[in-house]
């Protein structure tokens, strides 16, 4: 097996076409070469870090205000979930609960295990780890659910005095929250995976 | 699906390893840099690197015609969805019929007009720009034109933007609304469900259609 760097090339990540090491662009289709993103990691935990800012508004206020004949509630992501479960839905509990809090903070561990293990040596197999950042930038994008169901509920349930239903400030949050974690996720280059198998065996037989 | 060809990694002779005239004849993992020499598979076939299964190619006969005729189709439908009623509600005499772009506009007061801007994007906005450039693009290629002015800039403004259109995520948030409000008032799915529910379908299949490789190479042709 040969990289592209061994051999003093560097491949687009976009279009995988093939260029001489010092080639600044693309040129058939324009991204940005760089042999690897030496910009990786810092831009994975920036986001990492405003993406987890933004979680925590996200569960502290409201997510939902349901006004019916007789009582006003404001339905926390977590609470909204109980409520739920109260109502006997307890399929649709589930999912909400796995889109809004199990996706979302299994997202931030794996985001972090994969930017940590770049660095550090890992016991994990670099398919294993391959896989979590496929796993990761495929179903982060499902936690955008919740704010479509209050966007939806929230034009719906519009029956004048009878009932209705507001969107609360933590539907922003949490919007930002996974648009956050998808930028992190996408900056990660899965190039630094297996460099750093390759230099451990490097070491190792050397 | 067939079994995919997992690629022999490519073995350089001694000295002429990087020399620039044949590096169109290799090809590298874009997630683990390793190269491989190019060898188009067969219609239908997948190559994978050998190294992390990365799939690298999956050229198609007639795709092209196909994801045109999808694309079309999706357009269609996108704006169909966009218009017609998709919910309704009845509860005690009062009744309410929504269209998608009343729930994407619904977070209207004040600071939350970001999400309602957040979501007609990534719901209506964005699957209906990438069908366009996907069309934009793969229509000359299709019919053996030289590429179009900017495609290249057109299918890179597509891809960019593929992990954030969300139209089947929003048709899923559909399903969960619907149950949640089931028990307080009568609920009836209107034209633009059920145009929701096709359109998930062919965007997925659209997306896995598409030989990315394929569509950079034909791109490569000298505009004329």
């Amino acid at each position: 097996m040969i990289t592209a760097r061994d051999m003093g090339l560097v491949v687009c990540r976009r279009c995988t076409k093939l260029w001489p090491g010092a080639t600044p662009r693309c040129g058939r289709c324009g991204k940005r070469l760089q042999s690897r993103d030496a910009t990786s990691l810092q831009r994975v935990w920036a986001w990492w870090v405003v993406g987890l800012l933004c979680y925590i508004p996200a569960n502290a206020y409201p997510m939902l205000r349901t006004r019916t004949l007789f009582q006003v509630q404001e339905d926390t992501i977590l609470g909204g979930v109980i409520t739920l479960t109260h109502h006997g839905s307890y399929g649709i509990a589930l999912v909400i609960f796995v889109a809004s809090i199990v996706i979302p903070l299994g997202k931030f561990l794996a985001i972090a295990f994969l930017a940590y293990s770049a660095r550090n040596f890992s016991r994990t197999s670099n398919h294993w780890r391959m896989g979590l950042l496929e796993l990761v930038e495929y179903i982060g994008r499902w936690s955008m659910i919740d704010v479509f169901v209050v966007a939806i509920l929230t034009a719906l349930v519009q029956l004048h005095t009878l009932a209705s239903v507001t969107p609360g400030i933590a539907s922003l949050f949490f919007a930002l929250s996974v648009i956050f974690t998808m930028l992190s996720a996408q900056s990660f280059d899965p190039r630094l995976i297996w460099d750093a198998q390759a230099d451990y065996e490097r070491r190792l037989s050397a | 699906m067939a079994t995919p060809i997992v690629c022999a990694y490519y073995a350089p002779m001694a000295d002429n390893a990087a020399q620039t005239d044949d590096l169109s004849q290799l090809i590298a993992c874009p997630n683990c840099d390793a190269i491989y020499q190019a060898q188009t598979p067969g219609s239908g076939q997948r190559a994978v690197c050998a190294r992390c299964r990365t799939v690298l190619m999956t050229p198609r006969k007639r795709a092209g015609m196909q994801i045109i005729a999808l694309a079309l189709a999706t357009v269609i439908l996108v704006i169909g969805a966009a218009v017609f009623p998709f919910l309704q509600i009845d509860a005690a005499g009062a009744r309410n019929a929504v269209s998608v772009l009343d729930a994407a506009l619904a977070f209207s007061g004040g600071i939350l007009f970001v999400v309602s801007a957040l979501t007609v994007l990534m719901i209506l906005f964005i699957p209906l720009l990438r069908v366009l450039l996907v069309l934009y693009v793969l229509i000359p290629v299709v019919f053996d034109r030289p590429p179009a002015r900017h495609a290249a800039k057109a299918f890179r403004v597509s891809e960019a933007l593929r992990p954030w259109s969300m139209a089947e995520i929003f048709a899923l948030g559909c399903a969960v609304a619907l149950i949640k409000v089931a028990d307080l008032a009568q609920i009836a799915m209107g034209p633009a469900f059920w145009m929701f529910a096709v359109l998930v379908v062919l965007v997925v299949v659209q997306d896995n259609f598409m030989c990315r490789w394929s569509v950079w190479s034909s791109l490569e042709k000298p505009r004329a």
